[in-house]
Protein backbone atom coordinates (compact mmCIF):
# COMPACT_ATOMS: atom_id res chain seq x y z
CA UNK A 1 0.00 0.00 0.00
CA UNK A 2 1.62 3.40 -1.32
CA UNK A 3 2.32 6.03 2.30
CA UNK A 4 -0.24 8.66 1.89
CA UNK A 5 0.46 10.72 5.09
CA UNK A 6 4.02 11.84 6.04
CA UNK A 7 5.84 13.96 8.80
CA UNK A 8 6.08 17.41 8.08
CA UNK A 9 9.24 18.06 6.60
CA UNK A 10 10.02 20.78 9.48
CA UNK A 11 9.82 17.33 11.80
CA UNK A 12 12.14 15.64 8.86
CA UNK A 13 14.87 18.36 8.83
CA UNK A 14 14.52 18.24 12.66
CA UNK A 15 15.26 13.87 12.43
CA UNK A 16 18.35 14.89 10.60
CA UNK A 17 19.74 17.33 12.39
CA UNK A 18 19.13 15.02 15.73
CA UNK A 19 16.95 17.42 17.77
CA UNK A 20 13.73 15.61 18.06
CA UNK A 21 13.26 14.30 21.07
CA UNK A 22 13.65 10.89 21.94
CA UNK A 23 9.82 9.26 21.23
CA UNK A 24 9.44 11.55 17.84
CA UNK A 25 12.61 10.57 16.78
CA UNK A 26 11.62 6.67 17.42
CA UNK A 27 8.23 7.18 15.51
CA UNK A 28 9.87 9.25 12.56
CA UNK A 29 12.53 6.30 11.96
CA UNK A 30 10.02 3.41 12.31
CA UNK A 31 8.40 5.41 9.33
CA UNK A 32 11.51 5.58 7.18
CA UNK A 33 12.26 1.90 7.49
CA UNK A 34 9.25 2.07 4.51
CA UNK A 35 9.35 5.69 3.42
CA UNK A 36 11.77 5.77 0.24
CA UNK A 37 10.61 9.28 0.04
CA UNK A 38 11.08 10.93 3.50
CA UNK A 39 14.43 8.65 3.50
CA UNK A 40 15.61 10.91 0.57
CA UNK A 41 14.53 14.72 2.37
CA UNK A 42 16.80 13.24 5.37
CA UNK A 43 19.28 12.42 3.29
CA UNK A 44 18.73 15.87 1.68
CA UNK A 45 18.45 17.35 5.19
CA UNK A 46 21.87 14.89 6.86
CA UNK A 47 23.81 16.69 3.50
CA UNK A 48 22.86 19.87 4.63
CA UNK A 49 24.16 19.09 7.76
CA UNK A 50 27.73 17.78 6.51
CA UNK A 51 27.82 21.02 4.59
CA UNK A 52 27.65 23.12 7.49
CA UNK A 53 30.44 20.91 9.17
CA UNK A 54 32.87 21.81 6.21
CA UNK A 55 31.82 25.46 5.51
CA UNK A 56 30.71 26.97 8.84
CA UNK A 57 30.65 25.27 11.71
CA UNK A 58 34.75 26.99 11.98
CA UNK A 59 37.52 24.82 14.08
CA UNK A 60 38.76 24.15 17.53
CA UNK A 61 42.06 23.57 18.14
CA UNK A 62 42.35 19.60 19.43
CA UNK A 63 44.30 18.21 22.45
CA UNK A 64 47.53 17.67 22.31
CA UNK A 65 48.53 14.05 20.86
CA UNK A 66 44.51 13.24 19.74
CA UNK A 67 45.24 11.64 16.50
CA UNK A 68 47.74 9.49 18.61
CA UNK A 69 45.48 8.33 21.16
CA UNK A 70 43.51 7.63 18.35
CA UNK A 71 45.14 5.33 17.07
CA UNK A 72 46.11 3.73 20.30
CA UNK A 73 42.33 3.10 20.62
CA UNK A 74 42.50 1.54 17.03
CA UNK A 75 45.19 -0.98 17.90
CA UNK A 76 43.35 -1.58 21.31
CA UNK A 77 40.07 -2.39 19.79
CA UNK A 78 38.90 -6.17 19.44
CA UNK A 79 36.24 -5.16 16.65
CA UNK A 80 37.82 -5.53 13.33
CA UNK A 81 36.67 -3.06 10.36
CA UNK A 82 33.17 -3.68 8.52
CA UNK A 83 33.92 -4.50 4.84
CA UNK A 84 30.32 -5.55 4.12
CA UNK A 85 27.59 -3.30 4.77
CA UNK A 86 24.89 -3.93 7.37
CA UNK A 87 22.11 -5.08 5.68
CA UNK A 88 18.81 -3.19 6.46
CA UNK A 89 15.83 -4.98 5.16
CA UNK A 90 13.79 -1.72 4.32
CA UNK A 91 10.69 -2.27 2.88
CA UNK A 92 9.92 0.96 0.94
CA UNK A 93 6.72 0.08 0.13
CA UNK A 94 4.27 1.38 3.23
CA UNK A 95 4.11 -2.22 4.43
CA UNK A 96 5.51 -2.88 7.73
CA UNK A 97 6.86 -5.89 8.63
CA UNK A 98 6.63 -7.55 12.46
CA UNK A 99 8.56 -5.03 14.48
CA UNK A 100 10.00 -1.76 13.32
CA UNK A 101 13.89 -2.00 13.71
CA UNK A 102 13.80 1.44 16.03
CA UNK A 103 10.80 0.15 17.83
CA UNK A 104 12.16 -3.21 18.77
CA UNK A 105 15.02 -2.19 21.13
CA UNK A 106 12.02 -0.90 23.03
CA UNK A 107 10.14 -3.66 23.38
CA UNK A 108 11.36 -7.08 25.22
CA UNK A 109 8.96 -9.09 22.71
CA UNK A 110 7.46 -9.25 19.50
CA UNK A 111 4.47 -6.31 18.79
CA UNK A 112 2.02 -9.92 18.35
CA UNK A 113 3.20 -10.81 21.92
CA UNK A 114 2.72 -7.72 23.45
CA UNK A 115 0.80 -7.44 26.81
CA UNK A 116 -1.86 -5.20 26.58
CA UNK A 117 -3.42 -3.22 28.87
CA UNK A 118 -7.15 -2.50 28.80
CA UNK A 119 -7.86 1.52 28.66
CA UNK A 120 -11.42 1.78 27.86
CA UNK A 121 -13.78 -0.22 25.81
CA UNK A 122 -11.69 -1.52 22.68
CA UNK A 123 -8.69 0.17 23.42
CA UNK A 124 -5.74 -0.81 24.83
CA UNK A 125 -2.19 0.85 25.41
CA UNK A 126 1.91 -0.20 26.02
CA UNK A 127 3.32 2.41 27.20
CA UNK A 128 7.09 2.16 26.21
CA UNK A 129 9.61 3.35 28.69
CA UNK A 130 12.57 5.66 26.97
CA UNK A 131 15.54 7.50 28.40
CA UNK A 132 14.41 9.06 32.15
CA UNK A 133 15.90 12.72 30.61
CA UNK A 134 13.26 12.24 27.91
CA UNK A 135 10.87 14.93 27.42
CA UNK A 136 8.45 12.91 25.03
CA UNK A 137 6.28 9.71 26.26
CA UNK A 138 5.89 6.90 23.67
CA UNK A 139 3.21 4.59 23.88
CA UNK A 140 1.48 1.48 21.27
CA UNK A 141 -1.98 1.62 21.23
CA UNK A 142 -4.83 -1.11 19.81
CA UNK A 143 -7.89 -0.31 19.00
CA UNK A 144 -10.97 -2.64 18.03
CA UNK A 145 -12.49 -1.95 14.94
CA UNK A 146 -15.13 1.07 14.67
CA UNK A 147 -13.65 2.21 18.01
CA UNK A 148 -12.33 5.76 17.81
CA UNK A 149 -10.07 7.80 20.59
CA UNK A 150 -12.04 10.19 22.00
CA UNK A 151 -11.69 13.46 20.47
CA UNK A 152 -8.86 15.49 22.27
CA UNK A 153 -6.88 18.45 21.66
CA UNK A 154 -3.27 18.76 21.99
CA UNK A 155 -0.50 19.83 24.17
CA UNK A 156 2.06 19.95 21.83
CA UNK A 157 3.19 18.43 18.85
CA UNK A 158 1.96 14.63 18.49
CA UNK A 159 3.22 12.09 15.84
CA UNK A 160 1.09 9.03 15.17
CA UNK A 161 2.29 6.09 12.75
CA UNK A 162 0.41 3.41 11.63
CA UNK A 163 1.83 -0.26 12.17
CA UNK A 164 -1.59 -2.49 10.86
CA UNK A 165 -4.98 -1.60 10.62
CA UNK A 166 -6.15 1.73 9.44
CA UNK A 167 -8.25 4.41 10.81
CA UNK A 168 -10.07 7.35 9.50
CA UNK A 169 -10.13 11.14 10.65
CA UNK A 170 -11.04 14.47 9.62
CA UNK A 171 -7.57 14.79 7.53
CA UNK A 172 -8.38 11.10 5.61
CA UNK A 173 -7.51 7.50 5.57
CA UNK A 174 -4.74 6.58 7.52
CA UNK A 175 -3.14 3.05 6.76
CA UNK A 176 -0.18 1.11 7.43
CA UNK A 177 3.06 3.03 7.24
CA UNK A 178 1.05 6.13 7.39
CA UNK A 179 1.75 9.50 9.58
CA UNK A 180 -0.33 12.08 11.29
CA UNK A 181 2.21 14.76 12.47
CA UNK A 182 -0.16 17.44 14.23
CA UNK A 183 0.77 19.95 16.09
CA UNK A 184 -1.02 21.41 19.09
CA UNK A 185 -4.36 23.31 17.26
CA UNK A 186 -5.79 19.85 15.14
CA UNK A 187 -8.36 18.52 16.20
CA UNK A 188 -9.18 14.85 15.52
CA UNK A 189 -11.47 11.74 16.31
CA UNK A 190 -9.93 9.11 14.39
CA UNK A 191 -12.30 5.94 14.35
CA UNK A 192 -11.07 2.71 13.10
CA UNK A 193 -12.04 1.39 10.14
CA UNK A 194 -10.36 -1.92 9.35
CA UNK A 195 -11.86 -5.05 9.63
CA UNK A 196 -8.64 -5.78 12.57
CA UNK A 197 -7.51 -3.63 15.55
CA UNK A 198 -5.61 -0.61 14.67
CA UNK A 199 -2.00 -0.61 16.20
CA UNK A 200 -0.29 2.27 16.24
CA UNK A 201 2.61 4.51 17.51
CA UNK A 202 1.90 7.55 19.43
CA UNK A 203 4.71 9.98 20.21
CA UNK A 204 3.51 12.73 22.65
CA UNK A 205 5.15 15.98 24.14
CA UNK A 206 2.71 16.61 26.80
CA UNK A 207 -0.32 15.77 28.35
CA UNK A 208 -2.79 15.19 26.25
CA UNK A 209 -6.17 16.69 27.10
CA UNK A 210 -9.54 14.56 26.60
CA UNK A 211 -12.72 16.37 26.04
CA UNK A 212 -16.15 15.01 26.82
CA UNK A 213 -17.26 13.34 29.77
CA UNK A 214 -15.76 9.61 28.30
CA UNK A 215 -12.59 10.99 27.88
CA UNK A 216 -12.42 13.21 31.29
CA UNK A 217 -13.35 9.21 32.90
CA UNK A 218 -10.68 7.65 30.20
CA UNK A 219 -7.86 10.34 31.46
CA UNK A 220 -6.78 8.57 34.85
CA UNK A 221 -6.45 5.37 33.03
CA UNK A 222 -4.97 6.51 30.20
CA UNK A 223 -2.34 8.55 31.54
CA UNK A 224 -1.49 10.85 28.52
CA UNK B 1 23.76 33.63 19.55
CA UNK B 2 23.80 32.94 15.57
CA UNK B 3 27.05 34.45 14.43
CA UNK B 4 26.89 34.73 10.21
CA UNK B 5 29.80 33.32 9.18
CA UNK B 6 28.85 32.71 5.03
CA UNK B 7 32.32 33.44 3.95
CA UNK B 8 30.81 30.03 1.51
CA UNK B 9 30.75 32.17 -2.32
CA UNK B 10 35.03 32.17 -1.32
CA UNK B 11 35.22 29.08 -2.96
CA UNK B 12 34.31 28.27 -6.00
CA UNK B 13 31.95 25.14 -6.80
CA UNK B 14 35.08 23.38 -8.22
CA UNK B 15 37.22 24.06 -4.98
CA UNK B 16 34.58 22.47 -2.73
CA UNK B 17 33.86 19.60 -5.49
CA UNK B 18 37.70 18.92 -5.65
CA UNK B 19 37.77 19.07 -1.91
CA UNK B 20 34.96 16.31 -1.58
CA UNK B 21 36.76 14.02 -4.54
CA UNK B 22 39.71 14.51 -2.05
CA UNK B 23 38.30 13.38 0.68
CA UNK B 24 36.45 10.22 -0.96
CA UNK B 25 39.90 9.31 -2.44
CA UNK B 26 40.95 9.15 1.25
CA UNK B 27 38.08 6.99 2.39
CA UNK B 28 38.96 4.74 -0.31
CA UNK B 29 42.45 4.22 0.74
CA UNK B 30 41.10 3.75 4.07
CA UNK B 31 39.37 1.20 2.95
CA UNK B 32 41.25 -0.96 0.84
CA UNK B 33 44.36 -0.18 2.34
CA UNK B 34 43.89 0.09 5.46
CA UNK B 35 46.33 3.22 4.98
CA UNK B 36 46.84 5.30 7.92
CA UNK B 37 48.25 8.77 6.12
CA UNK B 38 44.68 8.59 4.47
CA UNK B 39 43.55 8.48 7.77
CA UNK B 40 45.47 11.38 8.88
CA UNK B 41 44.86 13.86 6.58
CA UNK B 42 40.91 12.96 7.09
CA UNK B 43 41.69 13.47 10.47
CA UNK B 44 43.22 16.77 10.39
CA UNK B 45 40.66 18.27 7.99
CA UNK B 46 37.30 16.93 9.72
CA UNK B 47 38.63 16.42 13.40
CA UNK B 48 38.64 20.40 14.57
CA UNK B 49 35.48 20.93 12.62
CA UNK B 50 34.00 18.15 14.79
CA UNK B 51 35.13 19.06 17.66
CA UNK B 52 33.93 22.35 17.18
CA UNK B 53 30.32 21.30 16.13
CA UNK B 54 30.56 19.23 19.58
CA UNK B 55 31.38 21.96 21.62
CA UNK B 56 28.73 23.94 20.08
CA UNK B 57 26.49 21.07 21.31
CA UNK B 58 28.16 19.91 24.34
CA UNK B 59 29.45 22.93 25.92
CA UNK B 60 32.47 21.07 26.98
CA UNK B 61 35.57 20.59 25.37
CA UNK B 62 37.08 17.38 27.04
CA UNK B 63 33.10 16.00 25.94
CA UNK B 64 33.65 17.27 22.21
CA UNK B 65 36.77 15.78 22.43
CA UNK B 66 35.72 11.93 23.54
CA UNK B 67 32.93 12.11 20.98
CA UNK B 68 34.76 13.22 18.42
CA UNK B 69 37.24 10.44 19.15
CA UNK B 70 34.73 8.04 19.01
CA UNK B 71 33.51 9.74 15.75
CA UNK B 72 36.65 8.44 14.36
CA UNK B 73 37.14 5.40 15.46
CA UNK B 74 33.65 4.53 14.10
CA UNK B 75 35.15 6.58 10.46
CA UNK B 76 38.14 3.87 10.60
CA UNK B 77 35.98 0.81 11.79
CA UNK B 78 33.21 1.59 9.14
CA UNK B 79 35.26 3.20 5.95
CA UNK B 80 35.22 0.02 3.68
CA UNK B 81 31.55 -0.53 4.49
CA UNK B 82 31.14 3.45 3.44
CA UNK B 83 33.17 3.39 0.37
CA UNK B 84 30.78 0.99 -1.07
CA UNK B 85 28.01 3.30 -0.83
CA UNK B 86 27.58 6.80 -2.79
CA UNK B 87 27.44 9.25 -0.49
CA UNK B 88 29.33 12.26 0.53
CA UNK B 89 32.17 12.09 3.03
CA UNK B 90 30.97 14.99 4.99
CA UNK B 91 27.04 14.12 5.06
CA UNK B 92 28.71 10.54 6.90
CA UNK B 93 30.73 12.15 9.17
CA UNK B 94 27.85 14.75 10.36
CA UNK B 95 25.66 11.70 10.69
CA UNK B 96 28.32 9.93 13.03
CA UNK B 97 28.52 12.47 14.99
CA UNK B 98 25.25 13.18 15.83
CA UNK B 99 24.25 9.61 15.89
CA UNK B 100 27.27 9.10 18.41
CA UNK B 101 26.19 12.94 20.25
CA UNK B 102 22.53 11.32 20.69
CA UNK B 103 23.74 7.94 22.06
CA UNK B 104 26.42 9.55 24.83
CA UNK B 105 23.56 11.89 25.76
CA UNK B 106 21.08 9.14 25.90
CA UNK B 107 23.42 6.80 27.99
CA UNK B 108 24.55 9.35 30.41
CA UNK B 109 20.67 9.05 31.67
CA UNK B 110 21.58 5.13 31.82
CA UNK B 111 18.91 3.80 29.73
CA UNK B 112 20.74 1.56 26.85
CA UNK B 113 20.15 3.27 23.80
CA UNK B 114 19.01 1.49 20.29
CA UNK B 115 20.89 3.60 17.62
CA UNK B 116 18.25 5.56 15.62
CA UNK B 117 18.73 6.72 12.22
CA UNK B 118 21.04 3.40 11.40
CA UNK B 119 19.37 2.88 8.37
CA UNK B 120 20.32 5.96 6.48
CA UNK B 121 22.98 4.47 4.49
CA UNK B 122 21.67 1.98 3.54
CA UNK B 123 24.16 -0.10 0.85
CA UNK B 124 21.55 0.36 -2.61
CA UNK B 125 20.62 4.12 -1.99
CA UNK B 126 17.54 5.20 -4.00
CA UNK B 127 18.16 7.09 -7.17
CA UNK B 128 17.05 10.40 -6.48
CA UNK B 129 19.18 9.92 -3.69
CA UNK B 130 22.26 8.95 -5.87
CA UNK B 131 21.78 11.78 -8.03
CA UNK B 132 22.04 14.40 -5.50
CA UNK B 133 24.76 13.05 -3.23
CA UNK B 134 27.35 10.98 -5.48
CA UNK B 135 30.39 12.46 -4.76
CA UNK B 136 31.23 15.75 -4.50
CA UNK B 137 27.66 17.51 -4.66
CA UNK B 138 26.78 17.95 -1.23
CA UNK B 139 29.26 20.88 -0.95
CA UNK B 140 26.06 22.77 -3.06
CA UNK B 141 23.22 21.79 -0.54
CA UNK B 142 25.87 24.06 1.76
CA UNK B 143 26.45 26.72 -1.06
CA UNK B 144 22.74 26.81 -2.06
CA UNK B 145 22.21 26.85 2.10
CA UNK B 146 24.52 30.37 2.13
CA UNK B 147 22.01 31.86 -0.38
CA UNK B 148 19.24 31.64 1.45
CA UNK B 149 17.33 34.52 2.72
CA UNK B 150 18.63 35.45 6.13
CA UNK B 151 15.77 34.55 8.55
CA UNK B 152 15.71 31.08 7.07
CA UNK B 153 19.35 30.37 7.20
CA UNK B 154 19.44 31.56 10.80
CA UNK B 155 17.21 28.78 11.88
CA UNK B 156 18.42 26.45 10.01
CA UNK B 157 22.27 27.30 11.25
CA UNK B 158 20.56 27.30 14.51
CA UNK B 159 19.15 23.48 14.17
CA UNK B 160 22.53 21.61 12.47
CA UNK B 161 25.21 23.73 13.66
CA UNK B 162 24.00 24.05 17.16
CA UNK B 163 21.43 21.31 17.24
CA UNK B 164 19.17 23.46 18.82
CA UNK B 165 15.44 22.04 18.62
CA UNK B 166 12.71 24.21 17.45
CA UNK B 167 10.94 25.63 20.29
CA UNK B 168 14.30 26.00 21.66
CA UNK B 169 15.26 28.39 18.48
CA UNK B 170 11.65 29.86 18.84
CA UNK B 171 12.26 31.04 22.59
CA UNK B 172 15.79 31.86 21.94
CA UNK B 173 14.51 34.43 18.50
CA UNK B 174 11.36 35.21 19.99
CA UNK B 175 9.32 33.97 17.76
CA UNK B 176 6.20 31.34 17.52
CA UNK B 177 7.33 28.15 17.08
CA UNK B 178 4.92 27.95 13.57
CA UNK B 179 7.35 30.19 12.49
CA UNK B 180 10.21 28.37 13.09
CA UNK B 181 8.28 25.60 11.44
CA UNK B 182 7.51 27.04 8.64
CA UNK B 183 10.73 29.20 7.86
CA UNK B 184 12.18 25.30 7.86
CA UNK B 185 9.59 24.17 5.34
CA UNK B 186 10.64 26.82 3.12
CA UNK B 187 13.93 26.79 3.34
CA UNK B 188 14.30 23.26 2.53
CA UNK B 189 11.83 23.65 -0.36
CA UNK B 190 14.19 26.43 -1.65
CA UNK B 191 17.11 24.70 -1.79
CA UNK B 192 15.70 21.88 -3.34
CA UNK B 193 14.37 23.50 -6.03
CA UNK B 194 18.01 25.44 -6.32
CA UNK B 195 19.53 22.27 -6.59
CA UNK B 196 16.89 20.95 -9.32
CA UNK B 197 18.46 23.58 -11.49
CA UNK B 198 21.51 22.52 -11.29
CA UNK B 199 22.10 19.12 -11.03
Amino acid sequence: MKIAHHPDTATLMAYAAGTLDEAFAVAVSCHLEVCDECRNSVRWAAALGGGFLCEETGTTPLSEGAFGRLLERISATSETPHTAPDRVSLAGDGVTRGTPRALSGYLDTDLELIRWKRIGPGVWQKPISLSPGASSSLRLLRIAPGRGVPEHGHGGQEITLILSGAYRDEIGYFGPGDVADLDEHVEHKPQVVSDEDCICLAATEKPTRFKGIAGRLLQPFVGI
Amino acid sequence: MFIPSATIPERGMNANADLAQSHRALIGRIAEHRDKDAFAELFDWYAPRVKAMLVKQCGSSEMAEDIMQDVFLTVWLKAGQFASSKGAVSTWIFTIARNRRIDVFRKQSSWHYVGIGEMEFPDEAPESADVLLSGEQDSLVAQAAATLPEEMREVIHLAFVEEKSQSQIAGELGIPLGTVKSRTRRAFEKIKQQLEGVL
